[in-house]
């Protein structure tokens, strides 16, 4: 029998549970676990430059693969340096397991130097957590980590060691444990058949019909079957901010992203439903406008893994709680064994519609002549450079909301927000951990000159482990999203929403040991995206393109009014 | 209305805290709550008293559902359920005053458990109501100092929250 320390148990079970790379920053109380990292090679650490990339490094591992990413961080502000990123993939049911150092058991509780309460700091933002009290529970708490983080609604947990709990003299048998079992927490495997049977009924007699589904159908894997259900029954699909590419962007029968910046159509079609099924969403906020006038004459299905989802802002008629996968290969099932089929008469005239909604507002910006270009165009613009085809992180704001509306996402696990928490900071460490597992893919973040400097400091990271993503800056030269609203609703009082003194990012990505381009005129633009993909491909390239700063995000849904209640542009409303 | 709602908690450290930081998380309220370990060492059983509507409850039941640490729940007011909390008072008790509370605590099956020259401490048993007209029938006035347990509660009948 061997005995091994704490730590080496730590970084084998990690091993063991399938890890590749741990994101994260050394610190005092896990210097032996550092240590112990030091002694092997299997397990590759990536030191950032502040443990929110690590956090958000490790989520956008996870988004793209849908495998729990690693972060490793010391006790104190280690630890809580972590809260934003931990909060970014609670709320957006993203796989994570954060290992935090905690000062030596019998000084917990004493106000030790670097000691907080980080179980009680992240309780509510977590899936689920664990202090390590013996050193030999840590294989079977980190696999139970795993286990937890990765299954049903997938979310973060933390993981607590205490110093003294991974002392190198101190030895103990290690037993990773083959398979968890649990009984206080069981994942549903399937939905109820009955209310799948009422379901595919409610769907076989729709005659305005919307598929409505979110990012549970890509955490879940299940992209094909929601795709195959769409076209099996002809149906409109609208995707969520957090659900593009579940069903191709380009697909004839997408209607876009709906809610807050939705499309018109996606809006219009919802608001007209007489029968919606929500597929892995959750009627977010920004998604159902006032919940009160929402989708008047539909009956509502709603499948989700969570039963906590279900009926909480808006009543199902039919609630199916189940893993999206299951749900829809059972539907299938049951629409091969129908003798009937949808109405083909009332879908005819249902697609007339939405038809006729979607050329009313086809064209949704103005573009004009300066050289001076429009956001959206620079989205389009990239989109054709990248063949439709690369991995988009963003970060929050206007940026984010065109690049949900213009790159034209076929595939999942492509697109790479923060949908729920809108965190600013998210989308450069994001595209890093992308790429570090996708070095052949094309990684671009769509950012802001306000957002990207929230993180910034990775730019060095990248330096160190030859991460070359592409950085998109869409540099309007204000916090875009707060200067709109405040044009529409404060009367043009730009409050704090300027970013006076900003920095020259191309010296500054230079100073870094990377490339940077600044685009000021539309006749440069075709020029530096061919560079940035073409000679500088195996290069960090930072693209600083200025755009119109007077531009709006169009549509944008009017406050306390319906899914049809839509600002189509400064001057136009449904 | 009023729920009872009755929770099977692993016995673990924090496990407690997660099931009080819910609530206050999400803004619902706790009336009562009580919590001791069961004959299964492993295991905590946790009763609580809140109020709200029912899609508030069920709100609240499903969240708690999804904490990892909670084996299993039941919302006993579904159902016939027997219901009990048990309340320590101490009240004034001068002269005449010492005879009449002595009767009332018969009537309502109370126990005098310490007396003192000018005190009583009484001991209580019963659902929240019959606590609450007790106090109400001594007189608000010459109570001194009350504790109570909070309510447990369980099914009536064969039904059983266990493993
Ligand atoms: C960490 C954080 N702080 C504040 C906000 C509020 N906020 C949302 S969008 C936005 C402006 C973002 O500016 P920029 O990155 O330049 O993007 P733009 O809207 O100009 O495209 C702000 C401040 C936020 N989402 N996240
Ligand atoms: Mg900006």
């Amino acid at each position: 029998m061997e005995l091994i320390s704490g730590g080496d148990m730590l970084v084998r079970a990690l091993h063991e549970a399938g890890v590749e790379y741990v994101y994260g920053y050394p610190g005092g109380s896990l210097l032996h676990v550092y240590d112990s990292l030091y002694k092997q090679s299997a397990v590759k650490h990536v030191l950032v430059r502040h443990e929110q990339a690590a956090a958000h490094m490790a989520d956008g591992y996870a988004r793209a693969t849908g495998k729990a990413g690693v972060v490793m961080v010391t006790s104190g502000p280690g630890a809580t340096n972590t809260i934003t990123g931990i909060a970014t993939a609670f709320t957006d049911s993203i796989p994570m397991v954060v290992i935090s150092g905690q000062v030596m058991s019998h000084l917990v509780g004493d106000d030790a130097f670097q000691e907080t309460d980080m179980l009680g700091v992240s309780r509510p933002i977590v899936k689920h957590s664990f202090a390590v009290r013996r050193p030999e529970d840590i294989p079977e708490i980190v696999a139970k980590a795993f286990y937890i983080a990765n299954t049903g609604r997938p979310g973060p947990v933390v993981i607590d060691i205490p110093k003294d709990m991974t002392m190198p003299n101190e030895r103990y048998e290690y037993v990773y444990p083959k398979k968890i079992k649990m009984r206080s927490y069981t994942p549903p495997q399937r939905g109820h058949s009955g209310q799948i049977k009422k379901a595919v009924e409610l769907l076989l007699a729709a005659k305005r019909p919307v598929i409505y589904s979110g990012g549970g159908v890509i955490i879940d894997g299940s992209s094909d079957k929601l795709r195959a259900l769409v076209d099996r029954l002809n149906f409109p699909c609208t995707n969520t901010l957090m659900g593009l590419g579940a069903y191709p962007g380009t697909g004839e029968r997408f209607i876009g992203m709906l809610g807050m910046h939705g499309s018109y159509e996606a809006n219009m079609t919802m608001h007209n439903a007489d029968v919606v099924i929500c597929i892995g969403a959750r009627f977010d906020d920004r998604v159902t406008n006032a919940t009160s006038k929402f989708c008047p004459d539909a009956k509502i299905i709603h499948v989700d893994i969570d039963p906590s989802s279900i009926s909480k802002t808006i009543i199902a008629d039919v609630p199916i709680v189940g893993p999206v996968g299951a749900v829809l290969d059972e539907m299938m099932a049951l629409l091969d064994e129908a003798n009937e089929t949808p109405d083909a008469e009332a879908l005819e005239t249902w697609w007339k519609q939405i038809n006729e909604w979607r050329e009313r507002h086809g064209g949704r910006y103005e573009k004009n002549d300066s050289q001076l270009m429009k956001p959206q165009e620079v989205i389009e613009a990239m989109w054709t450079a990248t063949k439709g085809d690369a991995f988009i992180t963003s970060d929050v704001g206007q940026h984010q909301m065109f690049a949900a509306q213009y790159y034209k996402f076929d595939k999942p696990n492509r697109w790479i927000n923060s949908g729920g928490l809108g965190t600013m900071g998210f989308g450069f460490p994001a595209a890093m951990g992308i790429k570090m597992n996708f070095p052949d893919d094309m990684v671009v973040c769509v950012t802001g000159e306000g957002s990207i400097q929230m993180n910034i400091q990775e730019l060095s990271t990248c330096l160190q482990y030859g991460i070359p993503v592409k950085i998109l800056c869409l540099n309007n030269g204000s916090l875009g999203m707060v200067r709109q609203w405040q044009d529409m609703n404060y009367e043009g009082r730009h409050s704090h929403s300027y970013m006076e003194s900003l920095p020259d990012f191309v010296k500054l990505v230079e100073a870094y040991g990377h490339v940077g381009i600044r685009v000021t005129d539309r006749d440069q633009l075709p020029q530096a995206l061919e560079d940035t993909f073409g000679k500088y491909n195996d290069r960090l390239v930072f693209l600083d393109v200025a755009v119109d700063e007077t531009e709006h995000v169009y549509p944008m849904q009017v406050p306390t009014g319906s899914m049809r209640d839509m600002w189509l542009s400064k001057t136009e409303r449904t | 209305m009023r729920h009872i709602i009755s929770i099977l908690l692993e016995n673990e450290p924090g496990a407690l805290s997660r099931v009080v930081g819910l609530f206050a998380q999400r803004g619902y309220n706790i009336e009562t709550l009580t919590v001791a370990p069961t004959e299964d060492e492993t295991l905590s059983r946790l009763t609580m008293t809140t109020t709200g509507d029912e899609r508030k409850i069920e709100q609240i039941t499903k969240q708690l559902n999804k904490l990892v640490e909670v084996v299993k729940l039941v919302d006993l007011s579904e159902g016939p359920h027997i219901e009990r909390e048990l309340m320590l008072i101490k009240v004034k008790a001068i002269g005449a005053q010492r005879a009449e509370i002595k009767r009332t605590a018969d009537i309502f099956r109370g126990q005098i458990v310490d007396v003192s020259p000018s005190v009583y401490t009484i001991q209580l048993t019963g659902t929240s109501d019959k606590l609450e007209a007790f106090i109400e029938s001594i007189g608000a006035g010459c109570v001194l100092e009350t504790v109570r347990t909070g309510v447990s509660g369980i099914a009536r009948g064969e039904k059983v929250l266990s493993l």
